[in-house]
């Protein structure tokens, strides 16, 4: 690894850390209630969306309230999202005239299921796929919506912490509509407006058919992208505007807007930490989880990199020195691509400016683990603190009977209860994860009845001529480990709601789309109910006060040990999958051997 | 002749005795034996069921079981597979028997006690006076009975007529007898003791089969046994991992069916081969010893000769944050002592000593034998014969709260300075300002001050002080360090008892304590979150006792303060909920550290069988493998997966070693030796376990 890459990683972490206070200082006024800087000039936008929400802007919700909020607003905004899509070819801003063709049912529910989880799984190209207005309002609405979401259920939960003998957490629709008005509006307006002056197109034109200086015809997607764009690092969506995503030149144009991208990813997880910590009472207690998702985060980034700029043993014997470059954008290299591989799997985001499929088999592991701890690794906005707190909870429970006391949590007894709904929530993930998976790499199904009656459902036959028409693991262009890893990323990076993908695999196909969509809603919508739960729970509790048989959550003994319940509670369930995936290909690699 | 705690003054730690309980020793082969065999009844599926994880291990073994007789006929890997299912078998064995070894040495406890309550006789006594011979188990509540030396208390009561010496061996295993009278605290007599002096009549106050002695049996045999609240979070956590793993193994078939098509070769791991995996995934070390680490729990009380009424309340000691005590004999020895003589001016220390001396010959309280002890070893003076004096002894009353002797003309007295100065103005006499100012300071200081007079002079003040007991200052300082604070409890005024409490190093104290605020007080702390533990032993203590989250009552006590509790101190030693708090935290702590370890060993178990499972199919993982073949890699794996839960027995009997330290240092260290230790361990377990079977030519 050179002494360049490890500087990136760690200006890169420099900036995350710079802005976790101030951002998280701003959130904890921001969901307290208090006035902030920016209450002047958008209060009456908080004011009057409560207003025509009907809800007042002290409501307090139980938490089953809370959750059906949450499932309601979820449900009514994804079927809205799938009939625009459906309808698109009778909607406006639609030049390019997209049309049912390009939206069969399947794909609808996936993409729809996609955006409102906040995974941003694209099995289409959106720029062969969607009018502008599907784009625009049944797609990126998610991204601040499900964005916004997310941020209110963390906040949720840290007040469950944080209030003791109390019946509420809060009101989803306060804290949606503030987490908006306040946190995602402002900073996406500048951030947008950032990368308008960096060459991010922003328009409602017709793609432009240009003649290059070669003589050839190219035609140039256009489209309001720099506002999406945004949100989509902002949000930890991902979604991109165009199929390349963020190696698309009109995306990311250049490496300083890379830069600000991976920062935008972790700014709003980052700073939600302190917020917790601030919330809480003790911002130690922030930092402490912040530290654990630091080093989570610095381990992966540097085995990424160093893998990615190791390369290939098979190339460097030919005497290529370059390290791995397939896939990967020569305006942004190797660590830069390494890096944001590793942030946007830690995240949920799944943006990607370069291919994760086309990685040496241990760089592409730290993706799939990433996105296998369960995104806690600053995470997506939101889903990474509560993902995280999960963990937190189930390792203070077994920390916590090791110094001799029924454990607590910032001062909440961690009882039956809370371990019974943290296991329930581990328990479905893995479940989502292993089970789809197992479906899906298992040959027979692909033969079988349902997998095969699959196939002749209308509209299965969009996707480029080349791939195989089979349900499952015909549909992969990768044979042996590689083909697997493929499968398994998929269906990892669906529960886990983060969206990016180890292409490779064809999966706009009704088996894909309609298991790959529920993977997401059942990896969101199970793994927010149970913890809204325990957000219930907490608050009804008292407060345990501290003292020196308490167990400190806030020093470093805790991150060892939140860090190890990560990697093992988190991530042992996966390594018998990941060794028939990544680890065999690195060891055929390595072997030098050749299929 | 009235029992005292059994606890050594000077270090305030419980004296040995010879306890009749004598634990036996933790692997005495009967014990043993008997186990065995329990372990073997206990694989009665329904038995196992209640334990999830060691249910999956029996589904397993039944299951390779299966494969094995299937390979027999079919002339498979019977080897093989014939040691698996015999491993698997092992391990659940090993688990039923570190159960029944926990058990065992309740049982052989229970049946001593048995003897105890079999074939009693009672004397009833009837309306009419009458007394009726009646078998004891016949007996209601309410009924009188009447015991006279020589006879065996036939159940719960309290004496209503009578007083008399009773040895109650059988029960606390302390041999030196008890006085039981009728009214006041030390009313309540336990069925089964024996009385060994004068005749009481007793009602019974229990109903038939719940007195002492039952629930005794049936606790210690574990008969009641219920899970108690974080044994249940565990349980949960526990049965979580199962299917965690479960979903981990059963998908690796598909996942393997496909590598094998993929790669055209190598063969799907067998169904053994994949229990084998699961068994050794699932956290069955701490799942095959988790009742045995509560059985052995509750034991390690009733050790310490504390009769717990429930698991629950061992448990909730452990996170008891507050810990009220007693000053009078716990804090503080029994009775005030004289410290020091300060004499008025013109008057020599000797003179001043002398004087006392005298006025307490004849006084037999405590206070007052503590002066003669002073006089004698500050002043050399020797304890003079009362009757050769002549003298008329004055005896303390309430109304002059005076005591002292008439020698001829000489009257001496000593009493509260009030009284005295009465006196002393009575024989036209003054008492000196200085004498005043020692009177102030002394009682400023927390100590009781006599002012010794003779006719109309005074002579100074004797000192009396509370003596906090040895070592106490430490015991409070490590409790604080474990994060408890302690809150003395007196009768005193504020200022003496602020004095005390400083002294002692409490971090709290009430004063002027009655039933009613003692209440108060730990609903206040209660309200604050804080568990409270507090001992007891009168009839007023009762509702305090009730309250709290552990509530001691001493085995002196009354029937409604053992009721009112839920433990009862056998030793009637109020220090020793100490220990009970110890031993709370030792069982939670024993329960972590052993759940760390198992999870932990899962790495190297994967280590052991991914590669040796897909090696056929992928040879590029021999990389990975560190043992001689793919048989003996699985078989090394599974049998250290179940001699693991031989070796912890000890562990889980005796508990995780707990020295009173901060949670932040417990929690460094346990993290250190189970986590960490229980990542490295197993690899060269396993590796050596490996060579061994291929040396057998098992492998």
């Amino acid at each position: 690894m050179t002494l360049s890459a490890v500087l990136q990683v760690l200006i890169f972490f420099g900036l995350v850390l710079l802005v976790t206070k101030p951002i998280g200082v701003f959130m904890a006024k921001v969901f307290e209630g208090e006035s902030t800087f920016l209450h002047p000039a958008l209060g009456w936008l908080e004011r009057s969306t409560l207003r025509w929400l009907r809800v007042r802007s002290d409501d307090d919700q139980p938490w089953h309230r809370y959750a059906l909020s949450l499932l309601g607003f979820s449900a009514v905004s994804m079927a809205v999202s799938y009939a625009i899509l459906r309808l698109q070819g009778w909607l406006p801003l639609n030049p390019q005239h997209m049309g049912t063709a390009q939206m069969p049912a399947h794909l609808a529910f996936n993409t729809s299921a996609s955006f409102t989880t906040n995974t941003n799984w694209q099995s289409y190209s959106p720029e062969l796929t969607l009018s502008y207005l599907s784009n625009m309002v049944a797609l990126a609405i998610h991204n601040w919506a499900s964005a916004a979401a997310g941020i209110a259920v963390a906040i949720a939960l840290v007040r469950g912490f944080a209030r003791h003998s109390a019946k509420g957490i809060g009101s989803f629709w306060v804290d949606v509509v503030r987490a908006t008005v306040y946190v995602l509006l402002p900073i996406s307006f500048l951030g947008a407006l950032v990368l308008v002056w960096q060459g991010v197109p922003q328009n409602f034109l017709p793609y432009q058919t240009v003649t290059t200086l070669e003589g050839a015809k190219q035609t140039f997607a256009m489209g309001p992208v720099a506002s999406q764009e945004v949100i989509k690092m902002l949000g930890t969506n991902g979604g991109g505007f165009f199929n390349a995503n963020s190696s698309h030149p009109f995306e990311n144009p250049n490496n300083g807007v890379n830069l600000l991208q991976i920062v935008m990813i972790f700014a709003i997880p980052a700073g939600l930490t302190y917020t917790f910590g601030k919330m809480v009472g003790n911002v130690r207690q922030g930092w402490a989880v912040f530290a654990a998702m630091s080093v989570l985060f610095l381990a992966g980034a540097l085995i990424c990199v160093s893998q990615e700029q190791t390369g290939n043993p098979l190339f460097t014997r030919l005497g290529v020195q370059a390290g791995n470059m397939e896939g990967k954008e020569v305006r942004f290299g190797i660590p830069a691509s390494a890096l944001f591989a590793t942030v946007t799997t830690d995240a949920s985001c799944g943006a990607v400016n370069s291919m994760h499929d086309s990685f040496t088999p241990l760089g592409g592991l730290v993706p799939l683990f990433n996105i296998e701890t369960g995104e806690v690794i600053f995470g997506g906005v939101g889903a990474g603190l509560y993902g995280m707190l999960m963990f937190a909870i189930i390792a203070v429970f077994i920390g916590g009977l090791m110094v001799g006391r029924t454990p607590e949590y910032l001062g909440k007894k961690i009882q039956k209860y809370e371990v019974q709904m943290a296991m329930l929530a581990i328990l479905v993930l893995a479940a989502s994860i292993l089970l789809f998976t197992a479906l899906a790499a298992n040959a027979d199904f692909a033969k079988s009845g349902a997998g095969a009656a699959m196939n002749t459902w209308p509209g299965s036959a969009y996707g480029g001529a080349d791939n195989a028409y089979g349900a499952t693991t015909g549909n992969l262009n990768n044979a042996g480990a590689h083909g697997f890893s493929e499968i398994l990323y998929a269906y990892s990076s669906g529960t886990g709601n983060n969206g990016s993908a180890f292409a490779g695999i064809t999966a706009n196909t009704p088996f894909y789309n309609l298991t790959i969509g529920l993977a997401m809603l059942v990896g969101r919508f199970l793994m927010i109910l149970p913890l809204l739960a325990i957000a219930g729970n907490l608050a009804r509790k008292k407060q345990v006060p501290a003292t020196a048989g308490t167990f400190p959550t806030d020093g470093g003994t805790f991150v060892v040990l939140l860090v190890g319940t990560v990697i093992l509670v988190g991530a042992l369930t996966f390594l018998p999958a990941l060794a028939l995936g990544p680890v065999v290909e690195h060891f055929q690699m390595t072997g030098l051997q050749t299929k | 002749m009235i029992k005292t705690p059994t606890t050594d003054p000077n270090t305030g730690s419980p004296k040995e005795h010879a306890p009749r309980h004598q634990p036996p020793k933790l692997f005495e082969p009967a014990i043993m034996r008997r186990a065995a065999v329990d372990a073997l009844l206990k694989l009665n599926p329904r038995l196992v069921a209640r334990n999830p994880v060691m249910f999956v291990v029996l589904v397993g073994a039944a299951v390779s079981t299966y494969f094995f007789f299937h390979d027999l006929v079919a002339k498979g890997d019977a080897l093989f597979s014939g040691q698996i299912s015999l491993w698997l078998w092992f391990t659940v064995l090993f688990a039923n028997f570190a159960e029944a070894m926990a058990e065992g040495r309740g049982k052989a406890q229970a049946e001593s006690l048995r003897k105890a309550r079999s074939t009693m006789q009672a004397r009833k006594l009837g309306p009419d006076g009458r007394e009726e011979r009646v078998p004891a188990p016949a007996l209601n509540k309410g009924d009188l009975v009447v015991c006279e030396a020589g006879d065996m208390i036939p159940a719960d009561g309290d004496v209503i007529e009578g007083i008399a010496s009773v040895d109650e061996s059988a029960i606390t295993g302390e041999s030196a007898p008890v006085i039981r009278e009728s009214g006041g605290d030390r009313s309540a007599v336990t069925g089964g003791t024996r009385v060994l002096s004068d005749r009481i009549v007793v009602r019974v106050t229990q109903e038939p089969g719940t007195s002492f002695l039952d629930r005794m049996i049936a606790l210690v045999e574990g008969a009641e046994r219920q899970k108690t609240p974080n044994e249940i979070a565990l349980s949960i956590l526990l049965s979580g991992l199962t299917i965690v793993f479960m979903f981990a193994t059963v998908t690796l078939l598909p996942y393997a069916q496909y590598a094998v098509s993929a790669q055209g070769k190598g063969a799907v791991p067998s169904i053994p081969v994949l229990t084998s995996l699961l068994v050794c995934l699932i956290p069955t070390t701490i799942g095959g010893l988790l009742s045995a680490i509560g059985i052995a729990g509750m034991d390690r009380v009733m050790q310490q000769n504390v009769l717990a009424m429930s698991g629950r309340a061992v448990e909730a000691a452990g996170d008891v944050s507050t810990l009220l005590l007693d000053k009078t004999g716990t804090i503080t020895l029994g009775n005030r002592q004289a410290t020091a003589f300060v004499p008025a001016p013109g008057v020599t220390e000797a003179e001043l000593a002398d004087a006392a001396q005298l006025s307490s010959l004849a006084d037999e309280t405590p206070e007052g034998r503590s002066i003669v002890v002073l006089a004698k070893e500050a002043y050399g003076i020797r304890e003079r014969d009362v009757a050769s004096l002549q003298g008329d002894f004055v005896e303390f009353s309430a109304t002059t709260r005076m005591s002292g002797v008439n020698v001829g003309d000489r009257q001496v007295r000593k009493g509260a300075a009030d009284s005295v100065r009465r006196f002393v103005q009575d024989h036209g006499g003054t008492v000196p300002s200085q004498v005043q100012d020692s009177v102030d300071r002394i009682a400023r200081e927390g100590g009781t001050p006599l002012v010794v007079a003779e006719n109309g002079r005074v002579l100074g003040v004797v000192q009396l002080k509370d003596i906090v007991k040895g070592g106490m200052k430490q015991r409070f300082s490590t409790l604080r360090e474990m994060g408890i604070k302690t809150v003395m409890i007196t009768g005193d005024n504020p200022l003496t008892a602020a004095a005390i409490a400083a002294e002692a190093g409490v971090d709290d104290f009430l004063a002027e304590a009655t039933p009613e605020n003692k209440l108060a007080y730990i609903r206040q702390e209660q309200a604050g979150g804080r568990l409270v533990a507090m001992t007891g032993d009168g009839t007023n203590d009762a509702p305090a006792l009730a309250q709290a989250d552990v509530g001691v009552a001493m085995n002196t006590g009354t029937q409604a303060a053992k009721e009112a509790g839920n433990m009862v101190d056998l030793d009637s030693n109020p220090t020793k909920l100490i220990e009970v708090v110890e031993i709370g935290k030792q069982l939670l702590i024993t329960r972590g550290a052993l759940t760390t370890f198992s999870i932990a060993n899962d790495v190297a178990k994967y280590f052991a069988i991914i590669p040796a499972m897909f090696v056929v199919t992928y040879p590029e993982l021999q990389r990975l493998n560190f043992l001689s073949n793919p048989r003996s890699a699985v078989l090394a794996a599974v049998i250290f997966n179940a001699l693991i839960i031989v070796a912890l027995i000890p562990l889980a009997l005796r508990g995780v070693r707990y020295r009173p330290q901060s949670a932040a240092a417990v929690l460094r260290k346990n993290l250190l030796v189970y986590g960490l230790f229980g990542i490295l361990i197993p690899f060269p377990c396993i590796w050596l376990i490996d060579r061994i079977l291929v040396l057998l030519r098992l492998a």
